[in-house]
């Protein structure tokens, strides 16, 4: 792994410590290295900063000098340089750090100050909480309970603005509530690029609004209603749904493409509500697409498969399972692997392959890169793959060898996980000569001609890991269980190699792991409990020389463009 | 004290019988002999007079011209900008809007100058959006002086070119921040920048060093290339060197504009012997010195303290009568001399409903970007809207006052003490009509102050 340059750094006090930070941290941020809480609405530490709300400040004061010599100005009564502070204060999100910066961040000026912020903020605000969405994950709510005076002094009749506005197809506005912090506004032109929110009127009366003509609808539409601070934006899909509080979080990973967005799943009782994104500098910043999060409702969908079935009928797990070990003995047999599947269970896919003497196939998904959190790999884990050597080259989107091969008579089983071979370029005609056993999620043209299907797990419903473009391998955790009838990947996959004559297989990833680091040159040494929640970086020199298909995303570089121009 | 003779420099034309806004008449009254004999001077040469002059800006900040210059970034490789701040849209101020009438040439002269001094390619005249005939007169002239040489390519053979556009505000006070000018310059809302790190000196217009000075300032300029740096620190007082134009309006005989060698005047010699006193049967009550945004002075308080005269410290006890109308003497006292709009109030006005017309006025053009600011200029808005229209409360009077301390100080830009400032002058100084208005309300007719 490549070590980060070591950043140059600024030592500064803050409420009388001394922390060394690097040099441009803001002050927001120094403190937080001292869990410190400096309560803001308008800063988000991956946009511009505004510098609006005001909510940040805190009292500043710099090393006095004299203006003629230059001399530090020693405080006799201290012994130590004095500091002069300035007497208004500043805002924490817009002040970067400088040698010797004092910074106090709850003086009595500072408590004045946010306390005179946090009164103007409710004052208009129709304090709707009961009925909000936003509730028990609003900022507003939140710091009312820090700094606010517990009663209103305001007598006025509050202002008016629309309630329900549809911004696009997936984003509702409720102007009350908005305390026109503007990160909605910078994130739709600095990180979607689609310039398309802005204020109407002035003052108290700014109202937050979607260019005439135009609406909030592109695929990043939903980071809005992550970063509003308050519940003026929230998701259309997922707005009086369910109370945030009764939510259980999961961490997952975007299962769209070879990004590996970092993401949370929120579920109450097996269902799943909505999906957000999880903050990882590396790899997505704070930030998912709108699609990506729309994936969550594959796990509920009418055409999921829950029935074990062989030649059509109902069956049993373990007779399924030796159903299909009979058609695999009988040789003349073909693996078609995922790039949707886990790397345990590639790994074990693979295993399956070598009992079989044979090598196995994955189908390639390709589309456009949007440069931002979609890459031109739509399956997640094609370096997954590569890593556990289930395949050794890039793959193709049609599996023609294998055609020819069941045109030759040369294949008479095949092992599918998860992949429908019509899709993948097959004729029904290639498929009808075929048997197939079927490991997967969603009913298709392939399970319905399958010999025996075997109704496994959504990534949502199990544990595992991919390994993304950068070759980041990231995990992610079962959020609820799968449909009755369904069984984990990884538990079909070490029966059916148990069945074909190896030793009892580890079916769960934790157990699984050992053996996998065993087998594996590029996951030696390293254990599934320790991959942190960033991710970790593999060595992909291997495969350096592959004509990987993702062009540049938000945080990734195809290394191929060095190579080739 | 007698009042001094009115000293008009800037307004010298203004109102003067025959004389016109075209370019003959300019140059008929000696007009662009000051560029032709500067424009072969070194340009730092300028810059070092103006700092020598001691002007400070006329916008209402009063900050030295000479030292705004030198924090231009001129290192940075980039284009300096020059603009000149014609939003003029404080309450009482009025003007910048004369010498763009009637003397337009005298501003494109003295902002050709600025532009020389400081390398300058390329200026903008902001002028108010309400100001249509401004904008007219000013393209004509620019027309004008460009077809003279003037301005434009080459200027007077000299190898120096420099282009002035003028361009039309978007209709708002806020527009005259700089920082907010900037930005409607840009083609945006104006909403001023946070500063760090948006000084325009350093990143202003396109993120590129700029200057922004008013209108008079840049008449001033000329004057100071014409007579030298020292000469023209000669007129007024040290620290307010030349002369200052005052817009009266209000309760006084004869309102208008005057301009005095600054500092020469006082605020009584101002309004009884130049403005002819209190209309009949009146009595002055209270005056805001430099623009509706200064704090308010009240006929009959005292300031008392020490200030600097010469290398001396003496004392002071003023009324409001004998206070000099310069911009030390006016912060010294605790309000300022502004944009020198001096707004006067008798013995007719009621505080209250004063204040009301204030606090409409800066709530409706509070940008709304920072909460202080855009909620507490509303409300106090709502709150003496509310008393003026019969629902005033004992309370009221803390509570505004209360209001607008959590306001200055805490914003991205002046327009938090701007709007502050008047509701807490007020309050000090006259809150006892706030305590009894209600009482008062009850035999005032009805239907007053429709407006707000
Ligand atoms: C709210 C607000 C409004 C302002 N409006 C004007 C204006 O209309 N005209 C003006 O010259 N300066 C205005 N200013 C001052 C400008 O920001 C700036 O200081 C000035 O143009 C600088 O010119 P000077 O140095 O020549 O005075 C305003 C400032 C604030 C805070
Ligand atoms: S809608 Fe939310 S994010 Fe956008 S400006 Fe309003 S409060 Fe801020
Ligand atoms: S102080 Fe007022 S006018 Fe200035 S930026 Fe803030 S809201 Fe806008
Ligand atoms: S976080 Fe809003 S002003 Fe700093």
């Amino acid at each position: 792994m490549i070590a980060a340059p070591k950043p140059d750094l600024v030592t500064v006090n803050i409420d009388g410590v001394d922390i060394a930070v690097p040099k441009g941290t803001n002050v927001i941020e120094a403190a937080k290295q001292l869990q410190k809480d400096v309560p803001h609405y308008c800063y988000h530490p991956k946009l511009t900063v505004a510098g609006n709300c005001r909510m940040c400040m805190v009292e500043m004061g710099m090393p006095a000098v004299d203006p003629a010599t230059k001399a530090p100005v020693i405080d006799p009564a201290t012994g130590k340089q004095r500091i002069n502070w300035i007497p208004r204060p500043q805002i924490g999100c817009g002040t970067t750090v400088a040698p010797g910066m004092h910074i106090k961040t709850s003086s009595p000026m500072v408590k004045d100050a946010r306390e005179g912020v946090m009164e103007f903020l409710l004052i208009n605000h129709p304090l709707d909480c009961p009925i909000c969405d936003q509730a028990g994950e609003c900022k507003l709510q939140e710091q009312a309970t820090g700094y606010g005076r517990g009663y209103s002094r305001f007598i006025e009749e509050k202002n008016v603005k629309p309630k329900r506005t549809q911004l696009g197809p997936r984003v509702t506005l409720d102007d009350e509530r908005c305390i026109l912090c503007s990160r909605c506004v910078r994130f739709s032109k600095e990180i979607a690029k689609d310039d398309v929110l802005g204020f109407v009127d002035r003052g108290s009366y700014s109202t937050l609004t979607c260019h005439p003509g135009k609406k909030l609808e592109n695929n990043y539409s939903l980071n809005t209603v992550d970063i509003c601070p308050v519940g003026a934006l929230t998701s259309t899909d997922f707005r009086f749904k369910m109370r945030v509080w009764f939510l259980k979080q999961t961490n997952t990973l975007d299962i769209e493409s070879s990004v590996g967005v970092n993401a949370v799943i929120w579920s109450r009782e097996g269902v799943i509500y909505r999906l957000t994104p999880r903050r990882n500098d590396e790899v997505n910043d704070t930030w998912m697409s709108d699609s990506g999060r729309m994936l969550y409702k594959q796990v509920a969908a009418a055409d999921r498969l829950a029935a074990i079935t062989v030649n059509g009928a109902p069956s049993g797990l373990d007779i399924a399972i030796n159903a299909a070990a009979e058609l695999l003995k009988a040789g003349s047999v073909a693996v078609v692997g995922s790039g949707r599947a886990s790397v345990e269970e590639q790994f074990l896919l693979k295993k399956l392959a070598e009992q079989l003497g044979v090598s196995a196939a994955l189908v390639a998904r390709t589309g456009q890169g949007d440069t931002l959190l979609i890459s031109a790999d739509r399956n997640p884990n094609v370096r997954g793959a590569l890593v556990t050597g289930l395949i050794s080259a890039l793959p193709a989107a049609q599996l023609t060898q294998l055609a020819a091969d069941i045109d030759a008579g040369k294949v008479k089983t095949v092992v599918s996980h998860g992949e429908d071979l019509l899709a993948a370029g097959l004729t029904a005609a290639q498929l009808a000569k075929v048997s197939v056993i079927y490991l997967g999620t969603h009913a298709n043209a392939t399970s319905a001609a399958a010999k025996v299907v075997l109704p496994t797990l959504h990534t949502f419903e199990k544990a595992g890991t991919f390994v993304n473009q950068q070759f980041r391998i990231q995990t992610f955790a079962a959020a609820v269980p799968g449909p009755q009838g369904a069984t984990n990947d990884l538990a079909v996959l070490s029966k059916l190699v148990v069945a074909l004559g190896a030793p009892a297989t580890a079916s769960d990833v934790q157990a699984l792991w050992p053996a996998l680091a065993a087998a594996v040159p590029a996951l030696a040494t390293m254990l599934y409990k320790n991959i942190p929640e960033t991710g970790l970086l593999l060595d992909a020199t291997p495969w350096a020389s592959l004509p990987f298909v993702e062009g540049e995303t938000l945080k990734f570089k195809p290394v191929a463009s060095a190579l080739t121009t | 004290m007698p009042a001094p003779a009115q000293s008009r420099v800037i307004f010298q034309h203004i109102d003067e019988p025959g004389y016109t806004n075209d370019l003959a008449c300019y140059v008929r009254h000696g007009g662009y002999e000051v560029l032709k004999k500067s424009i072969t001077r070194p340009p730092a040469d300028l810059i070092e007079e103006v700092k020598k002059s001691g002007l400070r800006g006329r916008g209402g900040a009063g900050f030295p011209c000479g030292v705004k210059w030198s924090l231009v970034d001129r290192k940075s490789g980039k284009p300096i900008y020059l603009i000149v701040n014609a939003d003029e849209s404080e309450p009482g101020t009025f003007k910048d809007r004369y010498i763009m009438h009637q003397d337009p040439h005298q501003l494109i002269e003295g902002t050709i100058l600025s532009c020389f001094a400081n390398n300058v390619k390329q200026a903008y005249i902001y002028i108010r959006g309400e100001m249509p005939e401004g904008a007219r007169i000013l393209e004509k002239a620019i027309a004008e002086a460009r077809a003279a040489n003037f301005a434009g390519p080459n200027i007077l053979g000299s190898g120096y070119s420099c282009e002035i556009y003028v361009h039309r505000g978007a209709g708002a006070y806020i527009c005259g921040e700089e920082t907010g000018l900037i930005e409607s310059l840009e083609g945006k809302r104006a909403n001023p920048r946070i500063k760090p790190p948006y000084f325009p000196a350093v990143l202003g217009l396109y993120q590129c060093p700029t200057i922004v000075n008013n209108v008079e300032t840049m008449c001033h300029v000329k004057v100071i290339a014409d007579l030298g740096g020292e000469a023209y620190a000669k007129t007024g007082t040290p620290g307010n060197t030349g002369t200052r134009i005052f817009c009266v309006s209000g309760h006084v005989q004869r309102p208008g504009y005057y301009e005095f060698p600054a500092g020469t005047i006082t605020m009584g010699q101002l309004l009884n012997e130049v403005c002819g006193g209190p209309l009949p049967g009146r009595t002055f009550k209270a005056v805001i010195p430099g623009g509706s945004s200064a704090k308010v002075l009240r006929f009959g308080e005292r300031y008392k303290g020490k200030r600097k005269v010469g290398a001396d410290m003496v004392d002071y006890d003023w009324g409001v009568e004998d206070v000099p109308m310069d911009f030390d003497c006016l912060a010294m006292i605790g309000s300022m001399g502004g944009s020198g709009g001096v707004i006067v109030m008798d013995d007719s006005v009621n505080m209250v409903e004063a204040l009301a017309n204030i606090n409409a006025f800066y709530q409706h053009e509070s940008c709304g970007q920072c909460t202080p600011c855009r909620e507490g200029s509303l409300w106090m808005k709502k709150i003496s809207s509310r008393m003026v229209h019969g629902q005033a409360r004992k309370e009221d009077a803390a509570l505004l006052k209360s209001v607008a301390d959590q306001i200055p100080g805490r914003t991205i830009c002046a327009f938090g003490e701007a709007c502050s400032w008047p509701t807490q002058s007020f309050l000090i100084k006259f809150k006892d009509e706030f305590e009894t208005y209600a009482e008062v309300k009850k035999t005032l007719p009805a239907d007053r102050l429709a407006l707000v």
